[in-house]
């Protein structure tokens, strides 16, 4: 029996073996949260790169800052279920929570200056499995990856202008993206913009067959073009108080229609739209039927993570949903927890 | 044949090393999923929710075992203030299994976030979303889980401090490997 209290010669290798698993240990768990990796592009450095040189609007998204609730119904004629075995695509009336909103990250942005405008949701099923989605209005996406989109972040926040040419050279797709931005038109209403999910899924159906699907939300209001001019004459918020005069006289609605891709069609890459003549399906409408302003709104709680999904629908090799996850949580943490800056009650704005 | 009563019960020592394994992966991919915007993500967090649950189910069995069976007694030579860090540090790794899960499901809860698990299995909500209660679960899950993982390095220091340097048979309590492992010829 060895002695207790005593170091052997021994110990003392056992003593380097010991301090060498702690070490290794440590060292190995540094890597996994990178923090050895300066490079690794993780939601901090995402964010950091939405963030507007006048500092992060606290309490609020980190991007789509500028948004306003609504709540209304899916109503599903049952098409869907073809493709996916969702609840909701079976048919019937399902609530919806949602969100409109402008791609800025200011949450005081003037409509008129904003390109892109978007639209969260949430369809529930009875049981309350959820769907959450963001989608667009531009019919592709700026780029192709997520590293990327943060390339993108990073040169548009630069004062030089050579930093976006070296860009769109480096990432050629953009071109496509910045055609769209200058010259499709403008409208003077969140009810008559397409929204598109840009990002690929894949459904199943209650047999097991797998379909790679985009779906856009196509307007029932006919779109009117107006000069970006005209409208830099309206109020700051005239999105807003448009949607809020429409749906007060009549709901506003949305043909939800999804669009299969075939085989060798770029899933993975957003920028790229799928050619016009695949199969393309009418599987429900959305309806909004009450607009509620975000500050003491329903929505404002919601992180529209595109990767809720309902069983029958799962990500593809899109690596974009991924991303987004990853930094709307990091965007929701960071503004729950500046919650005491975000203006709660109170109508007027200041 | 001499009986060995210094030993925890087999299903003892299964649910230490496969909880152990669990842990060091749950603490290791927590901050790994954090870190990353790469579409290992998903599968990432959908593990870490799905293993958490099953460790929160796994540690009360656990606790219930040890409460029951009890735990094979320290040397008798060990030094007073050893015997007190062992029962701490037992102490703190129990509390620290329980209450991670739970403040894993409890920030999710209070984010609205619904929670499904590996095979689409849903837990109901059982908070409401609430800015300051995800901000405090949130904190509290980041910086208890780093805490753990401290703990954990501790623990394991201390298991081969009594399995190489002591060699007081502490480590044969708990040792994966068979029986024979602490018979040995000098004792």
């Amino acid at each position: 029996m060895k002695l207790p209290g005593r170091l052997e010669r021994s110990s003392l290798g056992s003593l380097i073996l010991i301090a060498a698993v702690l070490g290794c240990s440590a060292a190995a768990f540094a890597y996994s949260a990178g923090w050895l990796s300066p490079g690794r592009l993780t939601p901090d450095r995402m964010i950091a790169a939405l963030t507007p040189p006048s500092g992060p609007p606290l309490g609020h998204r980190r991007n789509h800052a500028k948004g306003i609730c609504f709540t209304g119904t899916f109503e599903a004629n049952g098409n869907g279920v073809e493709l996916s075995r969702a609840k909701v695509f079976a048919q019937g009336r399902y609530p919806v929570l949602g969100r409109f909103n402008l791609g800025t990250a200011d949450p005081n942005a003037v409509d008129a200056t904003v390109r892109v405008r978007g639209i969260g949701l949430q369809i529930s099923a009875a049981d309350g499995e959820e769907w959450r989605m963001a989608m667009i209005n531009p019919p592709f996406f700026a780029v192709s990856t997520p590293e990327a989109f943060h390339e993108l972040l990073v040169a548009a926040g630069k004062k030089e202008p050579e930093a976006m040419t070296a860009f769109t050279r480096a990432n050629p797709e953009f071109g496509a993206f910045a055609a769209w931005a200058k010259s499709a038109p403008w409208t003077a209403s969140y009810a008559e913009e397409p929204y598109n999910s840009l990002n690929s899924f894949v459904f199943t159906n209650a047999k097991g067959d797998e379909h790679t699907v985009r779906w856009s939300l196509v307007p029932t209001a006919v779109p009117v073009p107006i000069a970006q001019a005209d409208l830099q004459k309206r109020g700051p918020d005239f999105l807003e108080q448009d949607i809020t005069d429409r749906v007060r006289s009549a709901p506003q609605r949305w043909t939800m229609v999804t669009t299969v891709a075939d085989p060798g069609d770029p899933t993975a890459d957003p920028s790229r739209a799928w050619p016009e003549n695949r199969r393309k399906m009418q599987v429900g409408t959305l309806a909004v039927q009450r607009i509620e302003a975000e500050r003491d709104g329903p929505c404002r709680d919601i992180n529209f993570d595109p990767t809720v999904l309902p069983q029958g629908v799962r990500v593809s090799d899109d690596p974009f949903p991924a991303a987004r996850s990853s930094v709307y949580r990091k965007s929701y943490d960071l503004r729950a927890s500046e919650a005491g800056a975000y203006p709660r009650n109170g109508a007027a704005k200041p | 044949m001499i009986r060995a009563p210094h030993r925890f019960a087999p299903i003892q020592r299964l649910l230490h090393w496969l909880m152990a394994l669990c842990i060091i992966a749950m603490l290791f991919i927590g901050v790994g999923m954090v870190s990353t915007v790469a579409p290992k993500y998903l599968p990432l967090i959908l593990i870490h929710k799905t293993l958490g649950v099953a460790l929160l189910i796994l540690v009360l069995i656990r606790l219930a075992l040890r409460l029951r069976l009890g735990a094979p007694p320290l040397p008798a030579d060990l030094p007073p203030v050893m015997k007190l860090g062992a029962k701490l540090s037992h102490l703190l790794l129990y509390g620290f299994m329980i209450v991670m899960p739970l403040l894993g499901l409890g920030m999710l809860w209070a984010a609205a976030y619904p929670v499904v698990l590996f095979g689409g299995i849903e837990i109901p909500a059982l908070l409401q979303q609430s800015d300051r209660g995800h901000t405090l679960l949130w904190n509290a899950h980041v910086y208890l889980g780093l805490a753990f993982f401290a703990l954990v390095l501790l623990h394991l220091a201390a298991a081969l401090f009594h399995a190489l340097i002591r060699r007081d048979g502490v480590f044969a309590t708990i040792s994966p490997l068979p029986q024979r492992e602490r018979m040995k010829p000098a004792e």
